[in-house]
């Protein structure tokens, strides 16, 4: 009998790992990835011709990253590798995806979704202007291509990578004007017990913060963002701080961004179960502990599955591709399967004191004034929202979606269908249960029309 | 307002041209980043033509798409310059739909 088809989606530290343990259990998997060079978006790697070191690029985090790097080198030869290609939907287990303009399918025994996350996004009136970046946009300018979003920037929002990304632009040499944290000093005090579940990562944070303070960046917390400003393109924000007095900076960028939200469409084409967690107020693939989906012979790993983080993700990927050998009836190592849930169950605890630490501001969607941009691809504002809801009676997101375009655009809801549900939610008086969440549709990104099928892979 | 670099100074040069008018970018820039170091904004969103220079730079949000002059579109954060790209952002052809 022929070995079975794996196919792992997605070259970041989940997809890393998991390749390359399916590939120590004799198996050949195709790996497919959307990026030029594996390592997903947080180990980004530069083009070829970039001289910083990989501790200038990762700073505490360069050993990881290199890791994941050269595990996914060394593993060229024994993996079929897709770069550059795009999977744009799944159904009657084929992948389907597109190289430029060359269509490919992947049928597959065994598909595990590694398919990481994106910003979570909060928005400002005034987000939609010019300037105006994600947490994610501002450090990979950074990380990838040496540049940052503004000679003079504002990072605003919540969560770790607010503090990391201001950070890696002060040591860069940009001026950080100030770093505004929506969450209040009291959360993160409450969310020690949590944190301490990682001492060294905690720790990570705070040298995080006493970095900025020495470089003099001036940290605000428990502020509301009221507007970015500027004729078109940002020139600063307003906003008001925890006692209630405004205040204004002004910025030639502004990056914005509360913790981060899982890529589920995927998963949701391939009919995987998702849940609300009413804790992080997302909806989330439903796993069991090793990464099972509610499908059979499909997997879930990373922050597409579970907010672990990069090493989270490269214990989640080992453990899903040990499901995936177990169930296709390949010997697995009990003990290594148990050494790797209980590292990613205290993870999971660190990762519960980040929601308390850093809390998604779910109660700012009902306060945002009527014009304000929700879905900045097809312009709908937040009282074109409220009305489809009100006057029309859309409690039920795609219903509002039908209705007002909120999310019909090309980013397919990834940055306002976290707020616009808040919003819906917030006019109708319900629960984000009763919301629902946005439809995965494929294809999931824009294919060009020209693609043409190059026949099964 | 525009990027700025701030590392990885020293890459041979790149020359475009933007709406006719020649650029210079450096080896390995993507189209988004050969833009915005010199402009603020790369394309005019479709219904009201204000500025857009793109949000999420890691090929989600699809906010960064422009145009070349021979009416391909690509997306500019994951695109590489190439020498010789003709970008297109504020000729008539491609501002005409937001035109009242």
């Amino acid at each position: 009998m022929a070995d079975p088809r794996v196919i792992v989606l997605g070259a970041g530290p989940a997809g890393v790992r998991a390749a390359q343990t399916l590939v120590a259990a004799g198996l050949r998997p195709v790996v497919i990835d959307e990026a030029p060079r594996a390592g997903g978006q947080i180990y980004r790697r530069p083009p070829p011709g970039f001289t910083r070191s990989a501790a200038a690029l990762y700073g505490t985090e360069a050993g990881r990253a290199t890791a994941v790097h050269e595990a996914f080198d060394a593993l060229k030869a024994q993996v079929d590798y897709h770069p550059e290609t795009l999977a744009w939907a799944i159904w009657d287990g084929v992948v389907h995806a597109a190289k430029g303009a060359t269509a490919l399918e992947f049928p597959y025994d065994a598909l595990l979704l590694a398919t990481g996350a994106t910003d979570r996004l909060m928005p400002v009136p005034g987000w939609d202007q010019a300037g105006a970046w994600s947490l994610g946009a501002a450090q990979i300018a950074l990380k990838a291509q040496g540049c940052g979003i503004g000679r003079r920037v504002v990072f605003a929002g919540s969560g770790p990578l607010l503090y990391l990304v201001a950070a890696q632009y002060v040591k860069a040499g940009a001026e950080v004007a100030a770093v505004l944290d929506t969450a209040p000093k009291s959360a993160q005090i409450r969310a020690l017990p949590g944190l301490m579940a990682r001492p060294a990562v905690l720790a990570k944070g705070l040298v995080l913060r006493a970095k900025l303070l020495r470089a003099g960046v001036p940290v605000h917390q428990g502020v509301t963002l009221t507007r970015i400003t500027g004729s078109g393109e940002a020139d600063g924000i307003s906003w008001r701080d925890a006692r209630g007095a405004e205040h204004h900076i002004a910025a030639e960028a502004v990056a914005l961004g509360w913790h981060l939200r899982p890529e589920t469409q995927l998963a949701d084409l391939a009919g995987c179960a998702l849940r609300l967690d009413p804790e992080t107020r997302l909806w989330l693939p439903e796993i069991d502990p090793d990464g099972r989906s509610s499908v059979p012979r499909v997997y879930l790993a990373g922050d597409g599955a579970r907010l672990l983080g990069a090493d989270g993700a490269e214990a989640a990927g080992r453990l899903a591709a040990l499901a995936a050998l177990q169930d296709m009836g390949r010997p697995v190592s009990a003990a290594e399967q148990a050494r790797l849930r209980r590292e990613i169950a205290r993870m999971d605890r660190f990762r519960r004191g980040l929601v308390t630490a850093f809390p998604w501001p779910a109660a700012q969607a009902a306060a945002l004034p009527d014009e304000t941009m929700i879905c900045r691809c097809e312009a709908i504002t937040a009282g074109e929202i409220r009305a489809a809801v009100t006057g029309k009676g859309a409690k039920e997101i795609n219903r509002a979606k039908a209705l007002s375009r909120l999310g019909m655009g090309r980013c397919q809801g990834r940055f306002c269908g976290v707020a616009g549900a808040e919003l819906i939610a917030a006019a109708a008086g319900c629960g984000l249960d009763e919301v629902g969440r946005i439809r995965g549709q494929a294809p999931v990104k824009p294919l060009p029309v020209a693609a043409t099928p190059e026949g099964a892979a | 307002m525009a990027f700025t670099r701030l590392a990885e100074t020293g890459r041979p040069p790149v020359a475009f041209t933007v709406d006719g008018i020649a650029a210079e970018g450096c080896e390995g820039d993507t189209v988004m980043v050969a833009l915005l170091t010199a402009r603020g904004h790369l394309r005019r969103e479709e219904f009201g033509g204000t500025p857009r220079a793109g949000f999420c730079m890691m090929g989600a949000c699809q906010d960064c798409w422009v145009r070349l002059a021979d009416g391909s579109r690509i997306r500019a954060c994951t695109t590489p310059l190439s020498p010789g790209m003709d970008i297109r952002i504020d000729t008539p052809e491609d501002t005409w739909p937001t035109l009242a």
